[in-house]
């Protein structure tokens, strides 16, 4: 069920178009070492995800955003309204901004039952009314059936969901989410983001949402910021983004070692899949169908996880692409070896244990085969 | 066994320890909260009655009260009589002695308070003071009863301030233990023996309660 439009008295209050404008300087001192957050950027109602490595500086732009760190240099306003403004000297305290602000330990109130959480926020309105606007959230969350629990007795899920209600229900002009979804299985984050979604068309605020999870940036970008050590290097539409070749470095941070340049050489609509050529050479992967014409340019990464080695040419696999290779260097990295093989031209970085490496006597030189399961190729940029 | 003097020694820790609910409080969330750069000599101040002897404090203590004081002089005149001497005495004296007892665990349970809460609650559009009463203070709850109880504790058991301070009038500044060094004095052992071991017993019963409750050693000291 949808939520509903909130009570006039409420609507309001609120600015009909809320744009968020942000514009930061600030020096920040981490264990890591030092490093300048520099950001210009307006977010315009809907979703605008902030991706980037941990470390690039998402938690802190919210933190500064939220109003629970100061940035010293810049201005941040809503809707034309400055919550911080350096050269006026203003900085309006983060109680009184109203910026819902979902954390990645989500913070929920341990002393307080579900219920009362979510209602937390709602200390204007009566008893009655704060039960009726928790209750309604509630159940469009589809968290009612917890409503009496505490946050130690329901589960990982239902805490994420009640802490996004809790900031959604009092109404905020902007609303910040940090990785709110990164402890959740596949199935419980597509249907929380439907949820996302269908709030998200009766309140029409700009949310940032942060995440390193490319999947989450198709899913829900309209808008994508791509931030490293501070600085935003790419924004656009996902698609426009995902293409830059500022992607790389973000693709490989974000867990995709292997990112391949590749053209659509046929559309295989009834097993879908498609079949690319990658980069200039005559090597080619079957991959997921997706919407590409043949002959256009797409992007594949690659989890070198997901990579397999075989000393034989394997037989009878399900996987449907097995290249031939030689390897041309092993690292150890703690305890996981990168291999990197030469597939005709083509470079695949593989992870795989010491276990392996033993007992398949694997050497720099040696004839190789890699295996390639269909699914394990993404697509980017189509 | 002398009930006069144990119920008054009762009364005295029972006013005591709540007064320190309402004074510690306050004293315990500055020192949590506050970033002034010479914090650490407030703190320093609030544990000292932990290290100093009885009778310094006392001491003090008594000259402050008496009728040469701005304090005492101020106190003459609206009621007639010094402090000194006094149950009231007796009263002011034990705040400052059992003051650390208070706020040593009161301060150690809000600095124990996730700082995430604290944000999270900034967010939800509550102000520093509203965020302490409705999220700090709940979760102290085992720190404010361990500063509760201490003091409690504490006080049942002082000696010197309140004989530096309060004398030695029965029914009105003798505390139990007094009680026991004056039986000492006569060769009552019996009688001693009887009160002492009343102290022991309800001393041991409340830190049984305090440990019970919290189920870990805490800091009482200014080791903290």
């Amino acid at each position: 069920m949808a939520v509903k439009a909130p009570p006039a008295k409420l609507a309001s209050i609120q600015p009909i178009s809320s744009e968020l404008e942000v514009r930061l300087r600030k020096r920040f001192f981490n264990p890591e070492g030092s490093f300048n957050l520099n950001v210009h950027f307006r977010a315009l109602a809907g979703f605008t995800i902030l991706f980037g490595a941990s470390g690039a500086g998402k938690t802190t732009l919210l933190d500064c955003i939220a109003g629970l760190v100061d940035p010293g240099d810049g201005r941040v306003s809503v809707g034309g309204a400055d919550l911080y403004n350096a050269e006026k000297k203003l900085s309006v305290p983060a109680w009184k901004r109203r910026i819902g602000y979902v954390h990645q330990d989500l913070a929920l109130f341990p002393h307080l039952t579900a219920e009362e959480n979510v209602a937390y926020g709602l200390r204007d309105l009566n008893a009655s009314e704060r039960r009726v606007r928790a209750r309604e959230i509630m159940n469009a969350f589809r968290i009612d059936q917890v409503r009496d629990r505490r946050p130690g007795q329901i589960s990982g899920g239902e805490r994420q969901r009640v802490a996004l209600a809790r900031a959604l229900v009092t109404e905020p002009s902007a609303l910040l989410l940090d990785e709110p979804l990164a402890a959740l299985d596949r199935s419980t984050k597509s249907l929380l983001v439907g949820d996302l979604r269908k709030w998200n068309q009766n309140h029409r605020v700009p949310i940032l949402f942060v995440t390193h999870n490319s999947e989450e940036v198709f899913a829900l970008g309209d808008e994508v910021i791509m931030l490293e050590a501070g600085r935003i290097v790419a924004q656009g539409r996902p698609h426009e983004v995902m293409r830059a070749p500022q992607l790389e470095t973000i693709a490989r941070l974000s867990g995709f070692e292997n990112v391949f340049s590749a053209t659509v050489r046929a559309q295989n609509e009834d097993r879908g899949t498609m079949t690319c050529r990658l980069g200039g050479g005559k090597l080619e992967l079957e991959t997921p169908l997706v919407r590409a014409e043949v002959g256009s340019n797409v992007r594949i990464g690659v989890r070198a996880g997901d990579l397999l080695l075989a000393i034989e040419q394997p037989r009878g696999l399900s996987a449907r692409n097995v290249l031939p290779g030689k390897i041309l260097r092993l690292e150890q990295r703690d305890v996981i070896i990168s291999a990197m093989v030469n597939c005709d031209g083509t470079e695949f970085e593989v992870h795989l244990t010491l276990g392996a490496r033993d007992a398949l006597q694997l050497v720099p030189g040696k004839e190789i085969w890699v295996v390639v399961k269909t699914h394990s190729c993404h697509l980017m940029g189509t | 066994m002398n009930w006069g003097a144990f119920w008054l020694t009762v009364r005295l820790a029972g006013i005591v320890s709540t007064l320190l609910i309402a004074i510690g409080i306050p004293i315990a969330y500055w020192l949590t909260y506050s970033r002034w750069r010479w914090k650490f000599l407030v703190e320093a101040m609030v544990a000292l009655p932990i290290v100093l002897p009885p009778t310094v404090l006392g001491f003090y203590l008594l000259v402050a009260l008496g009728s040469r004081s701005p304090l005492g002089r101020w106190w003459e005149s609206l009621t007639g009589h010094t402090l000194a001497f006094t149950f009231e005495g007796l009263v002011i004296g034990s705040l400052l002695y059992s003051l650390p007892f208070a706020v040593q665990p009161f301060a150690a349970a809000f600095g124990a308070v996730d700082s995430s809460l604290l944000r999270a609650s900034a967010s939800l559009g509550h102000s520093p003071l509203q965020t302490f009463r409705r999220i700090v203070l709940p979760l102290s709850k085992a720190g404010l009863v361990t500063g509760f109880a201490l003091s409690f504790a504490h006080t049942l058991g002082e000696f010197g301030v309140v004989l530096m301070v309060g004398g030695n009038i029965p029914g009105v500044t003798r505390t139990i233990s007094i009680d026991i060094f004056d039986r000492v004095q006569i060769a009552d052992y019996h009688s001693a023996n009887m009160t002492a071991l009343v102290l022991l017993v309800i001393s041991f019963l409340v830190l049984s309660v305090v440990y019970g409750l919290n189920r870990r050693p805490w800091a009482v000291g200014p080791w903290r």
